[in-house]
């Protein structure tokens, strides 16, 4: 059966706020990628990292990265719990559902973590 | 005269193992434009088997919702021209996402549970007054667009959140009912009834996706109720 159990916030109001949110993130942080490499009069690798460099830009793109967790998470639960359930599937349903979500789960982590290390690690 | 050819969708769970389309042609007088609903008594008369719901035969009753060349609508004001289009080919199938009880004829438990869910009916506690409780002219036009929903059910069948989640998702005509009663001066129960819409399901499955404004034979906008009752939620829970 279809719950509200692994929803990201159990409440609509808060999932659908945070969906919003995070698009205007996403889109203010590839405006911002865009005019840094829009505006520059020479671009190559050393002006890639310089622009990443910057502890600002560091904390905008982790919050970006966040945002894109965020909001694949709420939209991976909605088309989920449309379409993998016992009407399309049978009494597999759930059981399907929840695999799904659990290695939609793992990848979002695995892309938050790897995203973190890229932003803020050493190399 | 002039023919029209029509495929019903046929099917009768205690006879039929599966449906199936069932092909007549029908002469209609070509003076004047008929409805779909005559067409489909005309059918009938050739196989009295056909079933359907009708009743009022103007719009207003709500029973006769069917889906018509793949639009839901009320046969009853539908115009065979608008229908049929220039190939004169009627294709008629009972509303989607709803159990076939037979033929045309579907089964509205799943509607009417959701629209039960939303306690359409005014909530005052306050002692009524001699006559009636009023409201001012203002007051009484934010129901415009509302009350006239007949519950006919096409707007939430040709809604696919309601096709996959009907036992949760309220629908589109039970949303446009609540915000009716949101709206509504005289009513006394707002928070109550917003924290009964604050789940994943009940309004957030709405996807914006509009099919229930195109189907609405009576012009209404459900969309725009559910983005109403989304801003009242937003309003309350921020």
């Amino acid at each position: 059966m279809v719950t509200n159990a692994t929803s990201l916030g159990r409440s609509g109001l808060f999932d659908w706020l945070v969906q919003r949110f995070s698009a205007l993130v996403l889109l203010a942080w590839i405006a911002w990628v865009s005019i840094g490499v829009i505006a520059a009069a020479e671009f190559g690798y050393p002006q890639w990292r310089a622009l990443f460099a910057a502890v600002p830009m560091q904390i905008f793109s982790l919050i970006a990265v966040l945002s894109l967790c965020a909001h694949a998470w709420v939209g991976v639960w909605t088309v989920t719990t449309d379409y993998l359930n016992e009407a399309h599937l049978g009494k597999a349903g759930t059981a399907i559902r929840l695999l799904t979500q659990i290695a939609c789960l793992l990848l979002t982590l695995s892309c938050l973590i790897w995203g973190a290390r890229i932003f803020w690690g050493s190399g | 005269m002039s023919q029209i050819s029509i495929s019903i969708y046929r099917y009768n769970p205690e006879q039929d193992s599966k449906p199936r389309m069932q092909s007549l042609e029908v002469e209609v007088s070509g003076d004047r434009d008929l409805m779909v609903l005559d067409v489909l008594e005309l059918a009938k008369a050739k196989d009295p088997s056909i079933t359907y719901r009708r009743s009022c035969r103007e719009g207003v009753c709500g029973s006769d919702g069917m889906n018509i060349n793949g639009v839901n609508g009320l046969a009853c004001i539908t115009p065979l021209s608008k229908a049929a289009g220039p190939a004169r080919k009627l294709v008629l199938r009972p509303l989607p996402g709803l159990p076939v009880i037979r033929d045309l004829v579907v089964d509205l438990s799943q509607f009417y549970e959701q629209f039960e869910k939303i306690k359409p009916w005014l909530i005052n506690d306050e002692p009524p007054p001699a006559i009636e409780r009023l409201q001012s002219p203002e007051e009484r036009e934010k129901l415009d667009g509302l009350y006239e929903c007949i519950l006919c059910a096409c707007c939430t069948t040709s809604c696919p959140s309601f096709w996959w989640n009907p036992d949760k998702f309220i629908g589109p005509a039970g949303l446009l009912q609540s915000y009716r009663f949101l709206a509504d001066s005289r009513d006394e129960a707002t928070a109550e009834r917003l924290a009964e819409l604050d789940d994943p399901f009940s309004v957030f499955r709405c996807r914006g996706i509009m099919n229930c404004v195109s189907v609405c034979p009576k012009g209404l906008n459900p969309t725009r109720a559910i983005g109403k009752i989304r801003n009242m939620l937003v309003e309350q829970g921020t």
